[in-house]
């Protein structure tokens, strides 16, 4: 992303018709959004190092307790949750396992339907698009119930291959790899062609590692992407081990029941959203690239 | 543009499509086909036997109060969802843009929120706000402020568009901030120079030109809104209290999974996914260029 070309960028100069305390102003403003931002997640991490006696006895404290390694050892290799025996170590697993799967296999499958159609041509091409293309108009929303028959017809309940396979093909990705693809000049492809190189060879040795970057942003979204999902793995998972960490969250907690174990329930929220938060900060470069910058 | 140069192959480009096609084709155009079809036949409650009654479903579904009420639900928590999260996000990015050094950190801490899942999100909001331990609801009570989110409608729709939002933040900051980057300061420059005033140049220069990047977000908060937030309804409220919380994709899910009104719940997807193509129409109309993954 281009810097911005403000005089002086680097420091907080004054522009012209700015005020020195228009930017007090500014930074008190950004530091009540980061504490409205930030706060619930704070909050959720002191909550998991208190025992469940503080919890159930607000307001609760304003810095971490002492429980942090009873709390986030009984988590992760007790097997106590209420989830008969599932630890959190299990769900992370399954979580991990699908959010992975889902950002390579999308990628993967995306950039080889998009080389087809940008590098080839062929008859139905036109249509293979519009057939991608139109799946943006069908979220898993829309067609719950008849998704749910095929999987069981297929026997992929309770399966990684159904939490991930459904929710590789979409058409963003392609879209995507097409724009790019097409901004590459036709010279380049002919160059590779007179100097011997079939389509496997231009596609490894030129073409992927010129779409690194398009690589990289997208695997931050789609790994986030992956990781948040909420009805799928509701509608393809019966089993507890086999569930999210996210529904396994939502089916351990209940207001009603006075046995919720708060300060476990504290503990695998933050395990649930430490990994993509870690992601989307330490690939930050490439996440907000790929967002923001996609429009060629 | 020039005729794109290309590879002779026959067989290879249909094997390079194969993949996402047959994935496409069994699982989205198969169920939609299915959705289509069922949402025109009427089944005995068993499931034994099925008739094609045309058009009832839909009549059915839109002579329902329930159905009725539940589209003024989702419309009230789209419309609050997109105007907090916006406005929010908006006021942060401008403010952003005003501090040059620390923009970085700030970025840094503020994308935080897209990065947790909206259940997630909002069962934190239920932690802090629900009336019998959370900390937030007791400062609520001791400010003189009824507030019970499992009892009262409206305080459980507040929670909810307050854990929808939030985590929409940062997803418009980033694109609101790109919008501010986009417009040269130099116009900016000029018209505090004619000794216009910061207000005045905001709404007179900035607003206006960041009415394109204002409309995508539009869009996209309000399918936001519509669609990926299922998961903070079915975590907070399950659509409660009474039906004051159950928006239309809720409804479709609960009908459909839970009572097992197949017909309806099958019309209630068509509705969907006339919605679904209207908004995609919308963005690719009037927002082309820009990609919104999912």
């Amino acid at each position: 992303m281009a810097e911005p070309k403000a005089p002086g960028s680097g420091h907080d100069k004054l522009m012209i018709g700015q005020s020195a305390s228009g930017i007090y102003v500014a930074h008190a403003i950004l530091i009540l959004g980061l504490v409205i931002v930030a706060f619930p997640i704070y909050y959720t991490f002191v909550a998991s190092t208190q025992t469940l006696q503080t919890i159930l006895r607000p307001p609760l404290p304003l810095l971490p307790g002492s429980e942090f390694w009873n709390n986030y050892s009984e988590a992760l290799f007790g097997g106590a949750g209420r989830l008969g025996g599932v630890g959190a170590g299990t769900l992370l697993w399954n979580t991990t396992v699908m959010a992975l799967g889902i950002a390579v296999g999308k990628i993967v499958i995306s950039i080889l339907s998009a080389y087809a159609i940008v590098f080839f041509r062929f008859p139905f091409r036109m249509a293979i698009f519009w057939l991608i293309f139109i799946t943006l108009m069908l979220p898993v929303e829309v067609r719950i119930l008849p998704t749910y028959k095929v999987m069981v017809d297929l026997g992929l309940i309770d399966t990684y291959a159904g939490l991930i396979i459904p929710l590789i093909a979409s058409a963003t990705a392609t879209l995507l790899f097409r724009q790019f693809f097409m901004t590459i000049p036709g010279e380049l492809v002919e160059a590779a062609r007179v100097d011997g190189a079939g389509p496997w060879r231009f596609f490894f040795d030129i073409l992927l590692p010129l779409s690194r970057t398009n690589i990289a942003a997208l695997f931050v979204i789609l790994f986030i992407y992956g990781w948040t999902q909420y009805l799928w793995p509701l509608l393809v998972t019966n089993r507890n081990d086999m569930t999210t960490i996210v529904i396994a969250l939502k089916k351990m907690v209940s207001f009603a029941d006075a046995d919720t174990q708060w300060h476990l329930v504290m503990v695998t929220a933050i395990l649930a959203i430490v990994p993509p938060i870690l992601v989307v900060v330490l690939m930050q470069r490439w996440f907000v690239r790929g967002l923001v910058d996609t429009e060629k | 543009m020039t005729p794109r140069v290309v590879f002779p192959n026959k067989l290879l480009p249909y094997l390079l499509v194969a993949p996402q096609l047959a994935i496409t084709l069994v699982f989205f155009y198969w169920p939609a086909a299915q959705a289509l079809y069922q949402s025109m036949l009427k089944e005995d409650p068993f499931g034994l036997k099925s008739k094609f009654v045309w058009f009832d479903n839909f009549k059915k579904v839109l002579a329902d109060p329930n159905y009725l009420h539940s589209i003024k639900v989702t419309v009230v928590f789209s419309v609050a969802t997109a105007a907090v999260a916006m406005i929010v996000a908006l006021l942060l990015a401008v403010m952003a843009e005003k501090v040059v050094r620390s923009k970085g950190f700030y970025r840094t801490l503020l994308i935080w929120p897209y990065a947790v899942a909206p259940a997630i999100a909002g069962m934190l909001f239920l932690f802090l706000f629900n009336p019998s331990i959370g900390s937030l609801a007791i400062l609520l009570r001791k400010m003189g402020i009824a507030w019970d989110p499992v009892l009262n409608g409206t305080d459980a729709m507040v929670l909810l568009v307050a854990a929808a939002a939030w985590k929409q933040i940062s997803y418009n900051f980033l694109f609101f901030v790109a919008g501010l980057q986009a417009i040269p300061k130099t116009l900016i420059e000029a018209a505090a120079i004619d000794g216009a005033r910061e207000a005045k140049r905001f709404w007179t220069i900035v607003f206006p030109l960041l009415a394109p990047t204002t409309f995508f977000l539009l869009v996209i908060n309000t399918t936001y809104a519509f669609f990926d937030t299922f998961g903070i309804v079915h975590a907070v409220t399950g659509g409660g209290p009474g039906k004051a919380t159950e928006t239309l994709v809720y409804k479709v899910y609960n009908d459909g999974f839970v009572n097992l009104i197949l017909g309806s719940s099958a019309a209630q997807s068509v509705i969907l996914m006339i919605i679904v193509i209207a908004l995609t129409a919308i963005q690719f109309r009037y927002v082309e260029r820009k990609v919104h993954y999912g």
